[in-house]
C-alpha cells in the first residue's frame, strides 16, 4: 500500500492536470450536466488533496486516517518541542511547519468561499433594493422586471426571492417568442440554483485572478451552465427563437462602456460563437453508459481523498 | 412588492420628479390618493435617508428631502452591474448573454442567415 502523502500528492497533481484537459477539450458542450459534475468534483478533491498531503507530510500514523494522524502528530510536536533544543525538536518544529501550513490552505479555501459568499449577497441585496425602487412589471415579459435604460440586458438575480430582469432596450429588440425563449432560459437558472454552482469557481478565480488554470475553469463551467440553462429552454422553445434572441442582444449596439473597455472580448465572442453553433447544430449526447461513467469518475474522485483523510488502511 | 417598498417607490418618485427639496408635509401632499398619515411618510423618508437615496437637510424649522441621485445615475448603476462592465464577472447575477465584438457579430450574423433566417434590424 502507499503512503496517503504520495496518493494525496498524486490526486492533487492529477487533478490539477485533468482540469487544465478538461477546459480544452470538446465531449462538456455535448453533455454539461455531467461535465459540471466532474468540474466540481475535480475542484473538491483537488482542495481535499492539497491540504490532505500537507496534513500528511506531518501525521503520525494511527488508526483514524490522516485526520487523526495530524492531530496526533501536532499534539506529540508540541511536546517534543517543548522539551527544548536537539534533533528531536527540530523535527517537532518541522512537522509543525507542514501541519499549519495545511491549516493554513484549508482556512484559506474557506475564507475565500465565505467571503465571495457574503460578497454576492450584498451585491444582490443592492441590486433588489434598487430593482424594487426603479422596475416595474410589462405584460410581454409576465413574471419579470422591467428597466427602462435602452442598452439591451437581459439577467436573472438569484436568492430566496429570485428575480428576472429584461431591460427596456431588449423589449425592443426582441419579438415576443424570442423573450419567451429569453424568459425559459432564465427560469432554469434559477430553477436550478446555477448560481451556487459558479459561486465557488468564481470565488476561487477572485482569490487568484493570475492563476490561469482557475480563470479557465471558472470562465469553463459559467459557458457550462449557459448550455444547460439552453437545453433546458429548449425543451419549451424552439431552437431558432434562442439562437436569434441570443444573436440580437449579444450584437445590439447600445452598449455602456465605449467599445474595447470589455476586458476579455475574445473570450466573450468564442463563449457566444459555441452556444449559437450548439443551437443551430446540436450535437448528439454523450451515450448514457459514458455519462455515468463520468458521473463514477467524479465520485471516486472525492471519495479517495476523504477515505484516505478519515480512515486508515 | 410588500407594502413598505411599494411606499419607498411612491416617495422617491416623488423625490425625482421634484426640481427643489420637499418637506415631509409636501411629499404627504403629493400622495393624497394613499391617505398617508403624516407620521407614515416621515418614517418612510427616514428610511430612505438611511439606505443613502435621500438626503435631509434642515432649512429653518422643517426638514426638507431630496433624492440623493436623480434617477438615471440609479438606472445606470443597474445596469453596469447587470452588464457586467464593471470588470469582474461575480456570481451575483447571470446574464443571458453578453456583448460580442463587431467582428464577431458579422460572424454570428451570417452563421444564422445560413440557416435560412435574416435577422431583422
Amino acid at each position: 500500500m502507499f503512503p496517503p502523502v504520495l496518493v494525496l500528492a498524486a490526486v492533487a497533481a492529477g487533478t490539477a492536470l485533468g482540469a487544465a484537459a478538461l477546459a480544452s477539450a470538446r465531449w462538456p458542450y455535448r453533455s454539461p450536466g455531467a461535465a459540471i459534475l466532474l468540474w466540481q468534483a475535480l475542484g473538491l478533491s483537488w482542495g481535499l488533496a492539497a491540504v490532505g498531503a500537507l496534513a500528511a507530510l506531518g501525521a503520525v500514523p494511527g488508526e483514524h486516517g490522516v485526520a487523526g494522524g495530524a492531530l496526533s502528530g501536532a499534539a506529540g510536536a508540541l511536546r517534543s518541542a517543548a522539551l527544548g533544543f536537539g534533533p528531536p525538536a527540530l523535527m517537532a518544529a518541522a512537522r509543525l511547519a507542514v501541519l499549519a501550513a495545511s491549516a493554513a490552505l484549508f482556512a484559506l479555501l474557506i475564507w475565500v468561499l465565505l467571503a465571495a459568499s457574503a460578497a454576492v449577497l450584498v451585491a444582490r441585496r443592492r441590486h433588489r433594493v434598487l430593482l424594487s425602487l426603479l422596475a416595474h412589471g410589462d405584460p410581454k415579459v409576465p413574471g419579470a422586471l422591467v428597466v427602462d435604460h435602452p442598452a439591451a440586458a437581459a439577467y436573472c438575480v438569484p436568492g430566496l426571492r429570485s428575480k428576472i430582469v429584461i431591460s427596456a432596450g431588449t423589449l425592443d429588440l426582441l419579438d415576443s417568442a424570442e423573450l419567451a425563449a429569453v424568459l425559459a432560459h432564465e427560469r432554469a437558472h434559477l430553477r436550478a440554483r446555477h448560481d451556487l454552482v459558479l459561486l465557488p469557481f468564481s470565488a476561487l478565480g477572485q482569490a487568484f485572478p493570475r492563476a490561469r488554470l482557475v480563470r479557465q475553469a471558472h470562465a469553463t463551467v459559467a459557458l457550462l451552465v449557459e448550455m444547460l440553462a439552453d437545453d433546458r429552454a429548449l425543451r419549451q422553445r424552439p431552437a431558432r427563437e434562442l439562437a436569434t434572441a441570443l444573436l440580437r442582444v449579444g450584437t445590439s449596439g447600445a452598449s455602456l462602456a465605449p467599445s474595447g473597455a470589455l476586458a476579455a472580448a475574445s473570450a466573450v465572442d468564442a463563449e457566444m460563437t459555441a452556444r449559437v453553433a450548439r443551437l443551430l447544430v446540436p450535437p448528439a449526447r454523450l451515450p448514457l453508459p459514458v455519462q455515468a461513467l463520468v458521473c463514477c469518475a467524479a465520485a471516486l474522485l472525492v471519495a479517495v481523498p476523504v477515505m484516505l483523510l478519515l480512515f486508515s488502511f | 412588492m410588500n407594502r413598505l417598498g411599494e411606499l419607498e417607490r411612491a416617495i422617491m418618485d416623488v423625490l425625482w420628479d421634484s426640481t427643489e427639496p420637499l418637506t415631509v408635509r409636501q411629499v404627504g401632499l403629493c400622495l393624497t390618493n394613499r391617505d398617508l398619515a403624516h407620521t407614515t411618510v416621515m418614517t418612510v423618508l427616514d428610511r430612505l435617508a438611511k439606505k443613502g437615496f435621500a438626503r435631509r437637510e434642515r432649512d429653518g424649522r422643517a426638514w426638507h428631502y431630496r433624492a440623493a441621485a436623480n434617477r438615471e445615475a440609479y438606472v445606470t448603476e443597474l445596469m453596469l452591474h447587470a452588464l457586467d462592465q464593471t470588470g469582474d464577472r461575480s456570481a451575483a447575477l447571470t446574464s443571458f448573454a453578453r456583448r460580442v465584438s463587431d467582428s464577431e457579430a458579422a460572424v454570428l450574423r451570417r452563421a444564422l442567415e445560413s440557416f435560412g433566417e435574416l435577422p431583422r434590424d
